[in-house]
């Protein structure tokens, strides 16, 4: 409930910055709603910034039940997306059903391993994880950038990316969502990411594994007496955050775009911050979030043709102010605590 | 010759790149000193950079918009501290936030102003820092080392940062202590940020801090969180930042290394430092911990 009031103020703050703006905040909701869920078209444009989206919050949300902060996202998306392009790329021969997976292993392979490599500093070097994240963000746009240019890029385009993969690797023929949203982005994956959820809930709540996740993060030393090694995991943590970010190469490359190009995640990796708090990291809770974050980004990036003075940055002003809300809303939680005392 | 003026040209670049590292890395010895986690040094540089190029730019001043950026990054620590201190919120989660919103404000503000995507007007060349900023680094790390070694106040910061309880038992309140070492916190950082676009360059361009924010707290860390390790770290970082512009176009045995690999070096170098040395690197007791 709190977070639902936390989430409600730093709405309207961020609407009501539009006064200075000379809009009409109440104006501007109402570009953000129509433009958000106003037609089909509209209605799929959010849902495939929401996919990303949840992906991102189920990745940042294990990294939180381990008690580790991943700021990650973002640099693992990178490189599982350029990961898979490339395996589409080198290999157009690979036949249908095999294809997809395929290149979907290798992607979430190298998210995998992109994360894994904070959690083994963390373990075993002591090293702050969120500077090591945003270090490894840099690397990671840096070597995917270069990646898109210079060795495997578009020969038809002047713009920076890959060039594309073969139609084997696309299951576009295949797919229900695509087909209920013609001209747009959405695809299966949706579907993907609603059951990741699931299966990261079960195994959050239901699995060995999951507990001892969750007792790293909640209590180390009591995780500790019980004989659970930390070092690893936190490595498994950082591996499975980093492999669930990577699911970002299944909506873009292979269910979409079917090619890397650079610059093409509006920081997801960051927007999952705000879906995994506002979910309370509650893989559940991240479908719902990451749906509601997808029509607020859908909604701001229309701002641009709507209003003259409002650009799609007002996306991150929303997504700011929502998150700070929601992390002061502990604050009541606190006072209540203080009055009983 | 023309290696000895090389190394001098590089040594000049370091010291230029260091000026807006060592500003931020005091600027987040102060918070953490005191206690509170900052992640949110790179939004404070943003600010920092963005507020003095506007002012700089109207008043045609350097030294208006370091003022300029003084007032700003006072203003965006108490925002700071006002959340993690006093609405204890969660201290990363809120530093997160703070550098997605300044993001998002600047460009927000420039459509506004110059209706233009997120830079700001160039300064007259005549009108910008020469080498002021870099002198004034230099004073600062000085008088911050002398200050935390000698002075009570100094002492103060570090109690409340390893010992809150016996500061509250001497009948200093940890919280006055907090809110004034995070205030001073992004003022210090917003000078970084305003020598990046008052020294450095001669405006504001989006995103220019390029994540120096994050390399000044990994200095200060690498620094084991004093003001003379810190500022040598910084000057390591700078340097490798240095090396990186020079080696941009240049060739290693006739092949021209990506400009790509270029870049990310100082990244890549930080790293290496803060996993290399932090063995020995010890955080404040209380940091991050609440009252």
């Amino acid at each position: 409930m709190k977070r639902i009031l936390g989430f409600a103020i730093g709405l309207v703050v961020a609407l009501s910055l539009t006064l200075f703006a000379g809009e009409n905040p109440f104006n501007i909701f109402m570009i953000l709603m129509r433009s958000a869920f106003g037609s089909m078209y509209d209605l799929g444009l959010t849902l495939s910034y929401a996919t990303p989206m949840i992906f991102c919050g189920l990745s940042v949300a294990i990294g939180f039940h381990a008690g580790l902060f991943n700021i990650g996202a973002e640099g693992q998306l990178v490189m599982a997306t350029a990961t898979a392009a490339a395996i589409g790329v080198f290999f157009p021969n690979i036949p249908f059903p095999l294809a997809p997976i395929v290149a979907l292993l290798g992607a979430l392979a190298m998210g995998a391993f992109w994360g894994w490599i904070v959690g083994w500093l963390k373990a075993y070097r002591g090293s702050h994880e969120v500077i090591m994240t945003i270090m490894m963000n840099f690397i990671a746009a840096g070597l995917a950038s270069w990646f898109a240019l210079k060795v495997i890029p578009n020969p038809q385009s002047q713009n920076p990316e890959t060039a594309m993969v073969s139609s084997n690797y696309m299951f576009k023929d295949y797919d229900l969502i695509a087909r209920l949203f013609p001209d747009t982005p959405a695809n299966a994956s949706l579907g993907f990411a609603i059951v990741l959820a699931i299966l990261l809930w079960v195994f959050l709540w239901k699995t060995t594994w999951g507990f001892e996740l969750r007792a790293v993060g909640s209590n180390p030393e009591a995780a500790h007496r019980a004989g659970i090694s930390e070092k690893k995991v936190q490595m498994f943590a950082m591996a499975l955050a980093g492999a669930c970010a990577g699911f970002v190469a299944l909506s873009e490359v292979m269910g979409s775009a079917g090619q890397y190009r650079v610059g093409f995640s509006p920081d997801y990796g960051f927007i999952g911050i705000a879906v995994a708090l506002l979910a309370a990291n509650n893989p559940l809770g991240i479908i719902v979030a990451g749906f509601l974050m997808g029509a607020l980004h859908k909604g701001a990036s229309d701002l641009d043709l709507e209003t003259t003075t409002i650009t799609r940055d007002f996306s991150r002003i929303i997504q700011a102010l929502i998150i700070l809300g929601v992390a002061a809303s502990g604050y009541w939680d606190w006072l209540q605590k203080k009055r009983k005392r | 010759m023309e290696t000895a003026l090389m190394l001098f040209a590089l040594a000049l670049a370091t010291l230029r790149l260091a000026t807006p590292l060592i500003f931020a890395s005091m600027g987040g010895m102060m918070s953490e000193r005191s206690g509170i986690v900052n992640v949110a040094l790179e939004s404070f540089m943003l600010v920092g950079a963005f507020v003095g190029a506007v002012a700089g730019y109207y008043s045609a001043s350097a030294w208006i918009g370091w003022i300029a950026a003084l007032a700003a990054g006072l203003i965006i620590g108490a925002l700071y501290a006002l959340f993690v201190i006093e609405l204890r919120a969660d201290q990363i989660v809120t530093g997160m936030a703070f550098n997605l919103l300044v993001m998002g404000i600047i460009p927000f503000i420039t459509k506004i102003l110059f209706n233009s995507t997120g830079s700001t007007p160039s300064l007259q060349v005549e009108d910008r820092f020469n080498f002021e900023p870099l002198l004034m680094a230099f004073i600062l790390v000085a008088l911050l080392t002398f200050w935390l070694k000698k002075s009570r106040s100094g002492l103060w910061l570090l109690f409340a940062g390893e010992h809150p309880e016996a500061l509250v038992a001497s009948g200093v309140s940890v919280r006055k202590v907090r809110w004034a070492a995070v205030t001073l916190s992004g003022a210090f950082a917003a000078w970084g940020g305003a020598s990046l676009s008052l020294f450095l360059a001669s405006a504001y361009s989006p995103m220019m801090t390029g994540g120096r924010g994050f390399m000044a707290l990994a200095a200060l860390i690498f620094g084991k969180w004093k003001p003379l390790p810190a500022f040598l770290a910084c000057l390591l970082f700078a340097f490798a930042d240095a090396v990186q512009i020079r080696l941009q176009g240049a060739q290693i045995a006739g092949i021209e290394i990506p400009v790509q690999f270029v870049q990310i070096l100082p990244y890549i170098v930080t790293i290496i430092a803060l996993a290399g040395f932090i063995g020995a690197s010890r955080p404040p007791k209380a940091l991050g911990k609440e009252l």
